[in-house]
């Protein structure tokens, strides 16, 4: 029972070192190292990593392919560049993309913040407007890829160049839209939670009976931030590169 | 009684839990850093658009990508005020990757070669 509530909330004692000092305490404690974390944020952290290695694999795949072949690797400022009317955007559509999702990071933050206030209200609001900025994000990647699948792009050749190209980028992309989809699902399931009131009386959620707490929202939001710090990677390495 | 004494400590480790902080911060650093955030992306964008090549675009990419990167990392993602015990937990073992970069650049390095050599594409 004890070890329950132990878990529950943070058990962060207040006469602990700071700095390195602090990590090897932490750490050669003889009981939990993340000293300030409650089970879901060290959970969720846990799963950021081992998400980050996934996508870092992606990535990593993709320069490899990029490096070995000796067929020129399609322009990407060309194959993403936007006709509007007779002049061609290079890349608009990705930078439009990349506005959306820091804009959806922004809502996210303010969800967060206003949940610690106890303003459910506002709370619900900024979590809807997030999960509406992310379905413009998933809109604009299924226009991306319906206009490329026209132009021919295939996982295994396309008429750009490197036939690698196709492939690298319905994974990549793919993966992400995929994180973004289901965050887009999380954000409505909690939007709907919090409204009720679930976060304020505590009522324990479907799949693990545990207490609600307005930190769930903050948990809620380290994976949709870290759905777009893996954009800020994405766009770097494969559309600007 | 060794049974009290369990419940007693039980007790004292909830104790101090009672100054238990949440990542509550004000608003304006948020939007400094939403605002940061925006004119990065700008920045990023405009390489592009700029057309700057090789050395100079990459270690702009570079610059922009990790800029961005450390700014949702430590305010958004609330690093700057958790413990450096998790932090360091979360940012150490990608490491490895790094290591996994400079195994295949080396492999894809020789792959490139090979082709050059054997199949005379191009």
């Amino acid at each position: 029972m004890t070890d329950t509530l132990q878990t529950e909330t943070s058990v962060m004692p207040k006469n602990r070192p700071g700095g390195w000092a602090g990590v090897v305490s932490d750490w050669s404690a003889d009981q939990r190292a993340l000293k300030s974390a409650t089970w879901r944020k060290a959970m969720i952290w846990i799963f950021l990593l081992s998400d980050t290695f996934i996508f870092s694999i992606f990535l990593l795949s993709y320069m490899t392919a990029r490096m070995s072949t000796k067929v020129p690797w399609p322009n990407a400022s060309e194959v993403f560049s936007l006709h509007i009317g007779h002049t061609n955007y290079p890349l608009l559509l990705i930078a439009i993309m990349t506005f959306v999702l820091i804009s959806s990071s922004g809502t996210m933050v303010l969800a967060v913040n206003y949940g610690y206030r106890k303003n459910r209200k506002l709370t619900a609001i900024m979590l809807i407007v997030t999960a509406l900025l992310g379905m413009t994000f998933v809109g604009m990647q299924a226009f991306e890829w319906s206009k490329l699948i026209a132009e021919g792009v295939r996982p295994w050749g396309n008429p750009m160049g490197a036939p690698q190209f196709g492939g690298i980028f319905f994974m990549i992309t793919g993966f992400h839209g995929t994180h973004v989809s289901i965050g887009v699902i999380l954000l409505i399931v909690m939007a709907v939670k919090v409204w009720r009131g679930d976060y304020d009386t505590g009522s324990p959620g479907y799949f693990t009976s545990r207490k609600g707490e307005y930190e769930c929202v903050e948990i809620m939001g380290l994976y949709w931030h870290f759905v777009d710090l893996v954009w800020v990677f994405i766009f770097a390495f494969f559309y600007l590169w | 009684m060794a049974h009290s004494d369990i419940k007693k400590t039980g007790h004292a480790a909830s104790v101090e839990v009672a100054s238990q902080d949440h990542q509550e911060h004000p608003l304006k650093v948020y939007f400094i850093v939403w605002g940061l955030l925006f004119v990065l992306s700008l920045g990023s964008y405009l390489v592009d658009i700029m057309g700057f090549e090789t050395y100079l675009r990459w270690s702009l990419i570079l610059f922009f990508m990790f800029f961005k990167a450390g700014l949702i990392l430590a305010v958004f993602m609330h690093m700057k005020w958790e413990r450096l015990s998790l932090n360091y937990a979360v940012l150490l073992p990608p490491i490895a990757v790094l290591v996994f970069v400079g195994i295949m650049v080396y492999e894809s390095d020789y792959t490139v070669i090979s082709r050059a050599e054997f199949f005379n594409t191009q």
